[in-house]
């Protein structure tokens, strides 16, 4: 009979039903959409932003424990052989190692005023044999830094035809640099330190920071320069990690005293501090320790979105619950002859609410289904368009929009039967 | 024993209008009774709060010898469902169903559902082959024999009819009359509202109303049993 009177009312109040179901459709698609996006897009930013940027900076032992000690990496002294660079790659992880480069600075004149340079790898082409294997890489800080923007000129690429066998007389020049001595391509300039080397600017960059201010050469035009023959002062790796969990970090303090097991799992698995772990002991004199500073900073503006986007969902879910409310009364106003028959011939207000609830819950799943799907499209849309990722599906979502979607319809429903409450038999029954 | 239905100085009033004014009255089980008047009378008013569905701002209403005057929403709702059949004069069936479920909602919302008895209920009314119908596909008077079948369905104490024949040609109304004496006859009690004197005169017993107050009760000569 239930069932009977539930068929009953879709047939006849089809065009209200289907309203409750699209408006349940529309809030639950927003509402998925938003969560799923909220929940998936962080781990997926995170994930990209470990693909660019130097998040592992590579010292020596000694240099690690002076700038520890003083707070700055200014005034240390202490360097490192230019060829431990390549043991990055015979490291258990070196598959996720995706970029690093050497950096030696120094302080030269550059027509009479001081001038700050870095000797680096820009596309170097590193190739060597170590117990029976091969290694190569082509690596430096062209992917390093694919920020950096091209004022002038173009990027040095010692692997270029122009400069493969040209001598190493370039120079990658700072905007600001390039600014205050008047600098272009194609012009050459005279670096004097321990030697005098007269090098030919490639380009000019922009970086955006106080890399503008500084002039990038080739690691041994920088050696000569500063008299550090073979020598480097860091290493900048970016690899592609794991987010670190709780027991990762209880490792990662301290290794030694770490269970087996849990070693052995940390071992193996490509948290920021394992691979830390194993440059160091790949190479023997240095210090490696992770860089956040980029991913901060994108964490802040994905906050804001994330705020942005809960803000959104609750709107949304507000807007449904008005109209739900709109829809289900005017749908029990227009049936309020039938409700008030129903009360007189003796149905108590629990079994009236009890039906119009079941119908308008019933219509609310159908709706909530399809909006389900609707906003996983929606989170497909926004993940490829606005952050570049597809968004993975989470049963969360699914659970808490379910819950959500539940109350909202609930809420929505309560003045409606507040008014089947109110509904006076007397009133609806006798014209008067 | 108890009278079936007694009303002990009624009252009813919205603002200063006296609906109902001091009404006292007393229905034998079994009885027939026709309440007349003319419209604004008091008429409805006093079926709606015998059939449960109003309460008197002054005096008692006792059905059964039970005091129902001061009684809340939802053991009227229940007194109701166990006591009285509801006829309206707009029959107030629920359209997407057919007759035997508009029958069964009564029973539905009684205790079970049950086909059998509907369809039988439906029989006496004499609409068995009409019970697959909907509303739309029934007379008039057919539908307010089927709104007869499920004031009879629960077998109430009492049959409360407002204006049962108020929308209805004569032919249907003699086939109504003649359904109410017979269910007088089976012992059924019932009180019909109307103003029309040919469904009062039938009744055993008639009772004017004017202003919310009775100005006769008789007894009909020439009614037959
Ligand atoms: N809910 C109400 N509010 C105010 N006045 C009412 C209400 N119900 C009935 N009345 C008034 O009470 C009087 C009697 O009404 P009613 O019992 O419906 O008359 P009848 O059924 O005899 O035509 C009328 O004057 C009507 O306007
Ligand atoms: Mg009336």
């Amino acid at each position: 009979m239930f069932f009977r009177m539930i068929k009953g009312t879709f047939i006849h109040q089809w065009k209200k039903m289907l309203m409750i179901a699209l408006t349940v459709a529309l809030g639950t698609s927003i509402a998925t959409a938003m969560l799923n996006v909220m929940l998936d897009v962080g781990d997926k930013i995170n994930a990209e932003l470990k693909t660019y940027g130097a998040n592992i900076n590579v010292v020596s032992k000694s240099a690690a424990i002076v700038s520890s000690l003083y707070e700055t990496d200014e005034a240390t002294d202490a360097y490192l052989q230019e060829n431990v660079t390549g043991e990055l790659l015979t490291i258990f992880w070196a598959n996720n190692i995706l970029d690093f480069a050497p950096f030696l600075d120094g302080q030269v004149k550059l027509d009479g005023t001081d001038q700050k340079v870095t000797g680096t790898w820009f596309h170097y082409h590193l190739s060597f044999r170590k117990k029976g294997s091969d290694y190569i890489r082509d690596t430096g800080i062209n992917n390093l830094r694919d920020w950096w923007e091209i004022v002038d000129g173009e990027r040095y690429d010692e692997q270029a035809d122009f400069y493969k066998d040209a001598g190493d007389l370039f120079a990658m020049v700072g905007e600001n640099v390039a600014e205050k001595k008047n600098l272009k391509a194609g012009d050459e300039i005279t670096l004097t330190g321990k030697t005098t080397e007269v090098v030919k600017v490639v380009g000019v960059f922009s970086s955006g920071d106080n890399e503008d201010d500084v002039i990038y050469l080739p690691l041994s035009t920088a050696q000569r320069l500063t008299g550090k023959a073979d020598l480097i002062q860091s290493i900048s790796v970016s690899a592609l990690t794991s987010p670190e969990d709780e027991t990762s970090q209880k490792v990662a303090k301290n290794p030694e005293l770490a269970r087996p097991e849990d070693y052995e799992l940390w071992y193996c698995t490509a948290y920021v501090s394992s691979i830390c772990h194993q440059i160091q002991e790949a190479i023997p004199t240095s210090s490696a320790s992770a860089i956040r500073r980029v991913a901060d900073s994108e964490g802040d503006i994905l906050n804001k979105t994330e705020l942005l986007m809960t803000l959104i969902t609750v709107l949304s879910l507000i807007g449904s619950a008005l109209a739900i409310s709109n829809l289900v009364t005017s749908s029990v106003m227009e049936r309020s002859q039938e409700l008030g028959l129903m009360k007189a011939i003796g149905a108590k207000n629990v079994r009236i609410a009890g039906l119009v609830l079941t119908e308008i819950l019933l219509v609310a799943l159908v709706g909530a289904v399809s909006g389900y799907f609707i906003g996983f499209g929606f989170a497909q849309i926004i993940g490829h368009t606005v952050f570049g990722a597809s968004i993975d599906m989470k049963g969360m979502v699914a659970f808490l929009v379910a819950v959500l979607i539940f109350a909202v319809t609930l809420i929505g429903s309560l003045p409606a039967i507040r008014n089947i409450l109110r509904l006076r038999p007397s009133e609806v029954l006798h014209g008067r | 024993m108890a009278s079936l239905l007694e009303l002990k100085n009624v009252s009813k009033i919205y603002g200063d209008l006296h609906a109902l004014d001091d009404v006292s009255l007393t229905v034998e089980k079994g009885e027939w009774v026709a309440i007349m008047g003319p419209s604004g009378s008091g008429k409805s008013t006093m079926m709606n709060i015998i059939g449960c569905m109003d309460k008197p701002s002054l005096g008692q209403v006792l059905l059964d010898g039970k005091d129902i005057s001061k009684e809340s929403q939802t053991s009227l709702t229940t007194i109701r469902r166990d006591k009285i059949g509801l006829i309206f004069q707009q029959f107030h069936l629920i359209n997407y169903l057919n007759a035997v479920e508009n029958v069964m909602v009564a029973q539905y919302y009684h205790s079970v559902p049950d086909e059998k008895e509907a369809l039988a209920a439906l029989e006496r009314v004499g609409l068995k082959d009409r019970a697959k119908h909907l509303p739309s596909q029934l007379s008039g008077g057919e539908q307010q024999r089927v709104c007869i079948a499920r004031a009879l369905i629960n077998n109430p104490e009492i049959i409360l009819a407002d204006e049962p024949t108020g929308n209805l040609d004569e032919a249907n109304e003699n086939i109504v009359l003649d359904i109410f004496r017979q269910l007088h006859k089976e012992g059924t009690s019932l009180v019909v509202v109307t103003h029309d004197p040919e469904v009062g005169e039938v009744a055993q017993r008639t009772i004017r109303l004017e202003h919310g107050k009775i100005i006769s009760d008789e007894k009909n000569e020439n009614f037959v049993e």
